[in-house]
């Protein structure tokens, strides 16, 4: 099919006769793969006889189109979980009807499972999993050779000097596929079953936890407690068993073709192995399960599947499958996860908003880009305008009653999604409701949350919006006017010092100076630094960068293009300008001072700065966490800078990373020895990643949080301030936010930095976070 | 592992519109080549009164924005309704085609478009009267794109324009 589509982009149309000739066999796969991915969608016919349709066309075409058959059948088992029990059935039809194509779709499944695994797409293996147990069900596998495979799988739980996440995975895809055929495996080996939960049991028993705080969204136990996935998903199994494995979610078509399934002869799975453990290997990382809704939140109407059900569990998955599936088109996602079946059994838009906001607040990183999130919830209000609005303004209300213990980085994107929301919707929102926060201490978390994100909706309107859309209490939370701070303008003090110049300096550059006569204009610039007159005015002089650049920033301030302009105009000035560390430190000071008032100002600005190599991001690190920000250090816009920074420079580092291999291969080529000294090319990387600024923003963190333990220490007072939960929370972010990267230096940051000395709450953080890849 | 179900698997807000550049020099084929690599787009249905720094703010959630070019009227000099965004990369382009075009910016839905690349001229509106085209002909009466389209509705004949 792909190929058809090249020809028409190059032919232009040019050659329809010979797109007749070539597309029969094409058209006919073409509609094979769409009857095969449509069945189960809307229809006028039932979806039982939709099948026994589609069984029968499909039993007509293999002698033809087999191979094809088989390809179409094994990626929807793959890439479309949500309908598994839909293909099962089919597959069990065509069993049914022609046993040697079964045997050939069972090695087919397991061809393609060995194929995820050895390409490290587990969670397409975990679909391949429970698409062959549910096959049980089909009578397509015998289940014993079933409870052979998991009996295998399980036994990596007595592999030695593996990483903990191998072993997690082995013991999930087994566990998450008993919802599905629990029932069938113990009512033909129950005592191979009851061994192997045992067994799993005393897995999860001993295996360490230390990930866990590190990966929860609230801080706290109640309402909701934040499980361990593999502990919550271990108390549904139980409960299913307890049960006596009767589970009534699941949409199991094949039971109306019991009959004519039953008389089908079953195959057994091949012994399977675990691939063994190579370094190659890049296990799922473990998280946590988001809860926010429980029964008693859904007013009227089905009530909400308790938290260790495995119905719970079965729509959790099946909701997050449909996102995974069409998370590029939201009318498409959205439309799916409305039309979910069995929904009217359900608080279907809790579930939803539920799994949306889960997915929203997963840490280290969400499974798609946050902006996709706020676009799909937008098409849910819109197809359901009477229901999904009010449960989202509940959520939302929640969210804000539990801020005190909600981790920082998910109150960013919180404050991202709702003020982005927000500004689809004119801004309407009950602010009266949250009157509490006006009596609170500012930097508390929900006075902060609420100005923070009038903050973002002031960036995505203008300021008197803001002050037009809350009520007049809410005054001392509006965000500041953005106007800039010129401090030689005309109210200006006659005494000050570089007045006179910045007159000189404006005129210069109205009557289009060029870089050098600025340069000599600024040479009169007395230096307040000049004790040591050594380099006869060419060292760092703070005066000459705030003359300059106030005037500049004064002259552009009218809008960004304005000022990148201005910046690139007079490039060469300020490279000269900020040549030393301390230049660099205080041009960031000056334009802070200029912009203060305008925090997304200052975070453009500073990001052209560094792409124009004006600062580097030793000085950011320098300038953030330096005392004259610390008023400044929890606000939001603080870390975007930060994060920006250190994105830019992990792209640097990717960028030598790449030169340094591509430098290895043709050095290894040119002298073909083994031994030839390549350590020296190791040394340089070394140095390079040491001089790396990612290290920086570590030890200034640490200087900062030990400051705060010692001084508490010493004068009895309790660590944990707003500021401490804030700062170390950061801290986590840092390591969460650039993890790939940050992966590759571990030894460096363990004998640099995070040492055995350290304070324990720091060295915490990062044992949590070399706990995820354990 | 080599299927991809493209019969599925939609990506749709990605294509690439109706629209082609009237002045771009170089053929419909080149102009095509461009716009499905193109990390710029166009974006419409401003208001005249958005500002550079709300579409940053908008455009920065689906990745760093590298350029604002904001449409100007071309006798006036000032904002007309539309600009160009160009990002560093394609892909956050395409998650800006994916999930801001048309939701909404300064309460309009707004409406974004593969580019071929910004050139200078192409700031301004082609409009006769110095604005955007469909300025000219609208009858509604919009109170941020000047008002009432330029032209007396009663007294023209309407050609299809460009």
């Amino acid at each position: 099919m792909s190929r058809r589509r090249h020809s028409d982009e190059s032919d232009a149309g040019s050659q329809p006769h010979k797109r007749r000739r070539t597309s029969e066999p094409i058209e006919i796969e073409d509609r094979l793969e769409s009857l095969i991915c449509r069945v189960g969608e809307k229809s006028t016919s039932s979806l039982e006889s939709n099948l026994e349709g589609l069984a029968g066309v499909l039993e007509a075409d293999l002698p033809n189109y087999k191979s094809k058959i088989l390809r179409i059948l094994c990626a929807v088992a793959r890439l479309l979980p949500e309908k598994l029990a839909v293909y099962t059935t089919l597959v069990g039809l065509l069993n049914a009807r022609n046993y040697n194509f079964g045997g050939e779709f069972v090695e087919a499944m397991i061809r393609q499972l060995k194929e995820t695994l050895k390409s490290n797409l587990y969670s397409e293996a975990v679909y391949l999993v429970r698409f062959l147990s549910d096959l049980v069900n089909c009578h397509v596998i015998a289940a014993p050779s079933m409870v052979a495979m998991f009996e295998n799988f399980v036994s990596v739980t007595q592999e030695e000097d593996i990483p903990q996440v191998r072993s997690d995975w082995y013991v999930y895809v087994v566990l998450s596929s008993l919802p599905w055929v629990g029932k069938e495996l113990y009512e033909k080996k129950d005592v191979e079953m009851d061994r192997l939960l045992n067994q799993i049991e005393g897995y999860l028993k001993r295996r360490q936890k230390t990930h866990v705080p590190m990966l929860q969204v609230w801080t706290a136990e109640k309402p909701h407690p934040q499980e361990e996935y593999l502990d919550c998903l271990w108390a549904q199994v139980q409960k299913l068993k307890k049960d006596r494995w009767q589970e009534r979610h699941i949409l199991r078509p094949y039971i109306a073709f019991d009959s004519v399934l039953c008389e089908a002869l079953q195959h057994n799975l091949p012994p399977f192995t675990p691939p063994a453990h190579s370094d190659d290997a890049v296990y799922p990382m473990p998280h946590v399960v988001f809860r926010m809704f429980d029964y008693t939140d859904a007013p009227e109407g089905p009530v909400m599947p308790g938290s260790h059900s495995v119905e719970r569990f079965v729509i959790e998955e099946n909701l997050h499958c449909i996102i995974k599936s069409h998370w590029r088109e939201r009318k498409t996602c959205a439309a799916q996860l409305l039309s979910y079946p069995g929904k009217n059994k359900i608080p279907l838009n809790y579930h939803i908003v539920e799994v949306i906001f889960g997915e929203l607040f997963q840490l280290p990183s969400p499974p798609h880009i946050d902006v996709m999130y706020t676009a799909l919830l937008i098409e849910l209000c819109k197809l359901q305008p009477g229901s999904l609005p009010q449960v989202l303004a509940q959520a939302t209300e929640m969210m804000y009653m539990r801020l005190d213990t909600m981790n920082t980085t998910c109150i960013d994107r919180l404050l991202n999604w709702f003020s982005h929301h927000l500004s689809n919707f004119q801004f309407r929102w009950s602010w009266d409701d949250w009157a509490d926060c006006l009596t609170q201490d500012i930097e508390k978390p929900k006075p902060k949350f609420v100005k923070e994100v009038l903050d973002k909706c002031m960036r995505l309107s203008y300021h008197q919006r803001i002050v037009d859309i809350v009520p007049p209490s809410f005054s001392a939370l509006i965000p500041a006017d953005p106007v800039c701070s010129y401090k030689y303008g005309e109210e200006a003090d006659s005494s000050l010092p570089g007045l006179a110049m910045a007159t000189t300096v404006g005129n210069a550059i109205k009557n289009r100076a060029s870089n050098e006569e600025i340069l000599i204009v600024l040479k009169d610039v007395p230096n307040p630094n000049q004790d040591d007159d050594d380099d006869g005015g060419d060292g760092f002089n703070p005066l000459k960068i705030e003359v300059f650049l106030q005037t500049l920033l004064h002259l552009a301030a009218k809008s960004f293009s304005h000022s990148f302009s201005a910046l690139a105009k007079f490039h060469e000035v300020l490279k000269t300008l900020t040549d030393s560390d301390e230049g660099k430190l205080h041009i960031l000071r000056v334009l802070y001072e200029f912009w203060r008032n305008h925090p997304q100002m200052i975070s453009v600005l500073v990001d052209k700065l560094i792409r124009t190599q004006i600062v580097d991001c030793a000085a950011v690190a320098n300038w953030i966490f330096s005392p004259e920000m610390a008023h400044d250090f929890t606000r939001f816009y603080v870390w975007e800078i930060l994060h920006s920074t250190i994105r830019k420079m992990n792209k640097h580092v990717q960028k030598i990373q790449k030169e340094l291999d591509e430098a290895k291969v043709k050095l290894e080529k040119q002298h073909n020895k083994k031994d030839r000294p390549d350590g020296q090319l190791e040394i340089w990387l070394l140095v390079e990643m040491t001089k790396d600024d990612n290290l920086f923003f570590f030890q200034r963190f640490i200087m900062l949080l030990t400051e705060h333990l010692v001084r508490c220490e010493t004068s009895g007072v309790d660590i944990n301030t707003t500021w401490y939960k804030n700062c170390i929370e950061r801290l986590q972010q840092i390591f969460l936010m650039h993890h790939v990267i940050i992966q590759q230096y571990m030894g460096t940051l363990e004998n640099l930095l995070f040492t055995a000395e350290l304070d324990h709450h720091i060295l915490a953080v990062y044992q949590q976070f070399c706990a995820l890849q354990l | 592992m080599s299927i991809k179900l493209n019969a599925l698997f939609s990506d749709s807000y990605m294509d690439i519109s109706q629209y082609r550049d009237q002045d771009f020099k170089g053929n419909r084929y080149e102009q095509e080549k461009l716009l499905k690599q193109s990390c710029s787009l166009y974006v419409g249905n401003l208001s005249f009164y958005t500002t550079e720094e709300q579409v940053h703010e908008l455009f920065s959630k689906s990745g760093d924005v590298k350029r604002i070019v904001i449409g100007l009227d071309k006798v006036k000099k000032t904002a007309c309704g539309f600009c160009f965004v160009e990002y560093y990369t394609r892909a956050d382009a395409e998650h800006a085609m994916r999930f801001i075009n048309g939701t909404r910016l300064d309460d309009r839905i707004i409406r974004t478009d593969w580019d071929a690349g910004f050139k200078e001229g192409r700031q301004f509106g082609r409009g006769k009267s110095g604005g955007q085209v469909r300025d000219e002909y609208r009858q509604d009466y919009d109170p941020a794109r000047g008002g009432y389209g330029k032209l007396d509705p009663t007294n023209v004949i309407f050609t299809t324009g460009t």
